[in-house]
């Protein structure tokens, strides 16, 4: 396919690893912002075509793993409740909370529909008036516009039997945690490509020059990658700290206008918990006073649910960059795709679910963790 | 979660007053939400994430990355040339600054 065969040439790749071979002088420590990226990093395996020293740590930037045990809950007892039809993306359906899956409700009889698109939900709501239709929407700045765009539509149509979960999380606040933690050690990031489509990268220049950290846009192929650390890898070796877009086939610098206009249209910004990190302020979006007639929350009077996370998951961790999978006792043992423990292992884009899909538990213990580091 | 991906836009038409549009992912086509891209025509590509379409495609900004390569791969060329000394057949250097 055109705009993505070209970026996973092998002979290209090669002719990037040994461009960064010839800059790097020195060991580095860089962490990609989205699950989309680890998931490439992990699957091709371009942290192991790398110099030595050039460690990659993985980032926040999967929705589904940093959705709240809450919000899980919460979309669990909507979409128990009778004559709901309960929309969501089909990632969010294995995610384990207190009281179980999504799938297992579905499995149970509950009529819970997998939507490609939120717009979907819009048009079941529409062919459904005696039933309520409510979709979960989740997703990182990405996301926004088309969950928006549900919101709008529906508004627009006078649709009142349909509703949203809002569960939205915004990248800068979280990268601005990671970075301001005493024990950071990224030192440059692999910017959001996605996300910057549609915000753009005026949000990234501040966090840059407070922390003295570069950002590199970067997409999510093998070639993509390797272009955004070949950039990040330059501007260190030479001391800059800038924001730098690796991905302008996608990424104009003042994102999409139109996305932009609708998702201020529909939503605010708000605190947010992620799981395994905790509340992060500002760092969530949820819905507008003027659209509060969609708001899942309120129409279903869902109570406030307590919930308790495992001891043992390191995840909190590894979203930050602090540690690595193979680093967790409860890794690839107690801690499984089927049976996860925490954030990292509930997505296919999490680090730990990465790290399982493609064996790494496999392989020998990492030294520092034989030595007690 | 993130995931985006280029798709060829083949039709476009107005649902409710919304731009959508038939997409071509590699011989699979799917309805696309083509709002917040007004101005693409058939035969462009636009980056689509859950059935909306976030952007179109700059096409020119897509060779820069093997542009740039290519360029690497000339320096590397000259660089094997300098190596072996300048070819005999266009005599000794001159002008150069000693």
């Amino acid at each position: 396919m055109k705009f993505l065969d070209e970026y996973r040439d092998g002979a290209t790749a090669q002719k990037l690893v040994r461009a960064i071979e010839q800059i790097t002088t020195r060991p580095w420590t860089i962490m990609e912002v989205c699950g989309g990226q680890t998931h490439t990093i992990v699957k091709y395996g371009i942290d192991e075509m790398l110099p030595k020293g050039i460690e990659l740590v993985h980032g926040p930037g999967c929705p589904v793993c940093v959705t709240s045990l809450e919000m899980i809950d919460r979309a669990h007892a909507i979409a128990s409740k009778p004559g709901v039809i309960f929309c969501s993306f089909g990632d969010m359906l294995r995610v384990p909370g207190s009281r179980g899956d999504l799938l297992q409700l579905k499995s149970q009889g509950c009529d819970i529909r997998i939507l490609y698109s939120p717009l979907d939900a819009v048009s079941i709501a529409a062919a459904n008036p005696d039933r309520q239709v409510v979709f979960f929407a989740i997703g990182f700045e990405t996301t926004s516009p088309p969950n928006a765009m549900a919101v709008a539509m529906a508004a627009r149509r006078g649709l009142t039997n349909f509703s949203v979960l809002v569960s939205h999380v915004l990248v800068p606040p979280a990268m601005t945690a990671i970075l301001a933690a005493p024990d950071n050690r990224v030192q440059a990031f692999l910017g959001p490509g996605h996300v910057c489509t549609v915000v753009g990268n005026s949000e990234y220049p501040p966090i840059a020059r407070q922390f003295r950290v570069p950002i590199v846009i970067t997409g999510f192929e093998p070639v993509d990658m390797l272009e955004g650390l070949l950039m990040a890898i330059r501007q260190l070796e030479e001391g800059r700290a800038e924001v730098e877009n690796a991905y302008g086939r996608a990424v104009r610098e003042e994102g999409n206008p139109a996305s932009r206009a609708l998702i201020d249209e529909i939503f605010e910004v708000c605190d947010r918990k992620w799981r395994g990190v905790g509340t992060i302020p500002q760092s969530g979006l949820r819905l507008r006073p003027k659209y509060h007639a969609f708001d899942a929350e309120r129409r279903f009077d869902v109570e406030t649910i307590e919930t308790q996370e495992s001891t043992v998951c390191i995840s909190g961790d590894i979203l930050r960059g602090v540690r690595k999978p193979q680093d967790c006792p409860a890794f690839a043992t107690a801690c499984t795709p089927h049976a996860p423990l925490g954030a990292t292992m509930v997505s296919s884009e999490g680090a730990c679910a990465a790290y399982y899909a493609y064996g790494r538990h496999l392989q020998a213990t990492p030294v520092a963790v034989h030595l007690g580091v | 979660m993130c995931l985006g991906i280029p798709g060829r836009v083949v039709e476009t038409w107005r649902d409710h007053e919304i731009l959508m549009g038939k997409v071509d992912f590699g011989g699979v086509l799917k309805r696309v939400c083509l709002e917040h891209v007004p101005q693409v025509q058939p035969g462009e590509y636009v980056l689509v994430h859950v059935g909306f379409a976030l952007s179109q495609i700059d096409e020119a900004e897509a060779h820069k990355v093997f542009a740039f390569l290519e360029g690497m791969d000339q320096l590397d060329e000259l660089a094997v040339n300098s190596a072996m000394g300048p070819d005999p057949d266009e005599g000794p250097a001159e002008g150069k600054a000693s």
